[in-house]
């Protein structure tokens, strides 16, 4: 059974009848014929946490440079879409502590233009923090960005008349179909893919694998890393105007930047240079925070009350998972593979070959 | 501005800067030795202040005894932590180990959260640290004034032991060369976790001379101090111990100096410590007192 699907033919029909399956549940949920508004909220959220991860991984995973800016990059892409396509009539009810800029408020954009002047904004600003800072190495980066992602969280909580500081901002337009959130995945995820196989992301590589040895070759290290972390913030910045669309509202609370250790969970389980690996990850990860809020929740079992279910609960388990996944499966789901028919075929093989489950590495 | 705002203000600077410093200096050594950003440090900090809160309040202990035990407890805690998140990773790549220090300090942080609730608890009222002493028209507590002085002698005990014991000999060495230490017969273990004990002591001193100035105890309270000294040891240059303390100086007075004379910009008083960093790494990224590091290839 295994080896009659190892031909070409059967592999290239199974590829389209997953697409087909993938994009008719889509259009099933869609068309609310199944699933109900819960199931529909988690999956794009997935879809968002997709995009992010996928772009955090082409900077930490496939570059090579320790970044932890995503949460700031997310709020300039939340918060640009945020101030552009609010109706203008509402501004005002909206800034009522402070009134808005005079310039933004008469500027209304539709929610497309907004979202990718979202991704450009964070793509500048990337790039503006990245000539400084990426001369730096791992951990100085590490600190530096995540420093520039709180430095952008004060910027917004306290210029208020462009953010409407700690209120934050409500009534943004809420998109109606499924398609806006995956269709824009897809394309991401494509396009860093496209890119990743290109001379750029070879190059990108060759700077993870050993810096000197790539510059020597003549790889230009400063350009194509400013590069790859534009890019990433870029797509950063989709995702978060993505996501303040999703959730009609935004505030600086939401960017805190233990946002970036859910992006880095992702990663990391997904495998630190593989995009498939990533984007299994995202889902897992989104619906797995998702479905352990029960343990936030009070559980009596039996007439007795279980004393830990109490809030928090569900952070400890995230972060435990963070460290062991670190600890012993640090290569993650793929390591820095890729899905394909080949690689599920060769780990069944062995597992009917040895006789034991599991994917030992 | 009267000169006794002036006055009072330097003096808030100068202790804060202390505090900055004695957190430094645990970061300044971890990295020193490991080439490892220690993110849990500043968790290991908060979790001395809810020691602290737990055994005066609940405990009803005296300040002294409370004192050796929380020092006795975040020095275990910071041990533990070296144990199970650093050391069985010391021959993986450089990123999973910083991956480690981040899930230990958010799995601390989450802890917290979970065991003592986010609803902030407040720092016992420790009489001795907390009168207010009046000079010359200044009002200071106590412990603002004692800060810069505990921060200086543990700072010649710290500088004692690296330069004048065999441990410290050790230290040096392994700081120096990993690889050839560990070959001279240098009990690498030894060696690093005696660098925790010592920065996981000195993070509880600070935590509890900061509890006493500023009396509100939560999850979070150690992130933002961790990241600043951090930059404090950054900016005296990395695996100095004297460095860190001059950085934590430097910043302290950076940003009370900013809220003193711009106090318009208050609210951006914790992106200072980022711009700073910035301005070092540009002008001089071995920091103020560092040695020069080239890359091996």
């Amino acid at each position: 059974m295994i080896d009659k699907l190892n031909n070409k033919k059967t592999k290239s029909s199974m590829n389209i009848l997953l697409i087909i399956l993938f994009a008719s549940i889509i259009i099933l949920l869609d068309t609310d014929t199944i699933g109900d508004n819960y199931i529909r909220r988690v999956l794009n959220l997935s879809a968002i946490y997709t995009i992010v991860s996928v772009s955090m991984n082409l900077v930490n995973g496939f570059t090579g440079l320790f970044s932890l800016g995503q949460a700031g990059f997310m709020a300039i892409g939340a918060y640009t879409v945020a101030i552009f396509t609010v109706p203008l009539a509402e501004r005002a009810k909206i800034f009522y502590v402070v009134p808005q800029n005079p310039v933004l408020a008469q500027i209304e954009l539709p929610f497309a233009a907004a979202l990718i002047l979202g991704g450009l904004l964070a793509a500048l600003v990337a790039i503006l923090i990245g000539i400084p800072v990426l001369r730096l190495k791992r951990d100085y980066l590490a600190i530096a960005t995540l420093g520039f992602s709180e430095i952008i969280r004060i910027v917004l909580t306290n210029a208020k008349s462009i953010s409407n500081g700690a209120l934050g901002i409500k009534s943004i337009p809420v998109m109606p179909t499924m398609w806006v959130f995956f269709g824009v995945a897809i394309l991401s995820v494509a396009l860093i893919w496209l890119l990743i196989n290109s001379s750029y992301g070879r190059a990108f590589k060759a700077i993870r694998e050993d810096e000197v040895a790539a510059e020597a070759m003549g790889i230009n290290l400063f350009k194509h890393k400013v590069m790859s972390f534009a890019i990433g913030a870029f797509f950063a910045g989709i995702g978060g105007g993505l996501l303040a669309s999703l959730l009609a509202t935004v505030d600086p609370k939401q960017f805190y930047f233990t946002v970036t250790y859910s992006f880095l969970l992702i990663i990391v389980l997904g495998g630190m240079g593989s995009i498939s690996g990533t984007v299994i990850a995202s889902f897992v990860v989104t619906a797995g925070l998702e479905v352990l809020r029960f343990f936030d929740d009070p559980l009596t079992l039996f007439g007795i009350d279980i004393p830990i279910f109490r809030p928090g609960f569900r952070m400890v388990i995230f972060s435990l998972l963070l460290m062991i996944l670190v600890l012993f499966f640090r290569n993650g789901l793929l390591g820095q593979k890729e899905l394909s028919w080949k690689l599920i075929l060769d780990r069944l093989k062995r597992n009917k070959r040895t006789g034991k489950g599991g994917t030992a590495q | 501005m009267t000169i006794e705002i002036f006055m009072q203000q330097l003096a808030n600077g100068i202790s804060i800067g202390s505090l900055y410093a004695l957190l430094a200096i645990g970061y300044t050594m971890v990295y020193g030795i490991l080439r490892l950003i220690n993110f849990a440090h500043g968790d290991i900090f908060m979790m001395a202040a809810y020691f602290m809160v737990f055994s005066i309040i609940n405990f009803k202990l005296p300040w002294y005894v409370a004192t050796v035990i929380v020092i006795t407890a975040s020095v275990a805690l910071g041990v533990l932590l070296e144990k199970t998140a650093y050391k069985p990773l010391r021959d993986a790549p450089r990123m999973s180990i910083m991956i480690s220090a981040i899930g230990a300090s958010f799995l601390l942080e989450n802890l917290a959260t979970y065991l003592f609730t986010g609803v902030p608890k407040g720092f016992p009222d420790i009489k001795i640290l907390t009168t207010a002493v009046n000079l010359g028209g200044v009002s200071l507590s106590v412990a603002t004034l004692i800060t810069p002085f505990v921060t200086l002698i543990l700072l010649y005990v710290v500088l004692f032991i690296t330069n004048k014991t065999k441990i410290g000999m050790a230290m040096r060495a392994v700081s120096k060369d990993f690889e050839t230490a560990k070959l001279m017969g240098i009990n690498i273990n030894r060696v690093i976790s005696t660098t925790f004990i010592i920065g996981s002591s000195l993070a509880a001193i600070g935590a509890i001379l900061w509890g006493s100035k500023y009396p509100s105890v939560i999850p979070l309270m150690g992130v933002m101090p961790g990241l600043k000294c951090f930059i404090a040891a950054v900016l005296g240059g990395i695996g100095n111990t004297t460095g860190a303390v001059l950085g934590g100086f430097i910043l302290g007075m950076a940003e009370i100096m900013l809220v003193t004379f711009l106090p318009g910009l208050t609210g951006y008083r914790d992106a200072i410590a980022f711009i700073i960093l910035i301005v070092v790494l540009l002008v001089k990224p071995t920091g103020l007192l560092g040695e020069k590091v080239t890359d091996k290839v």
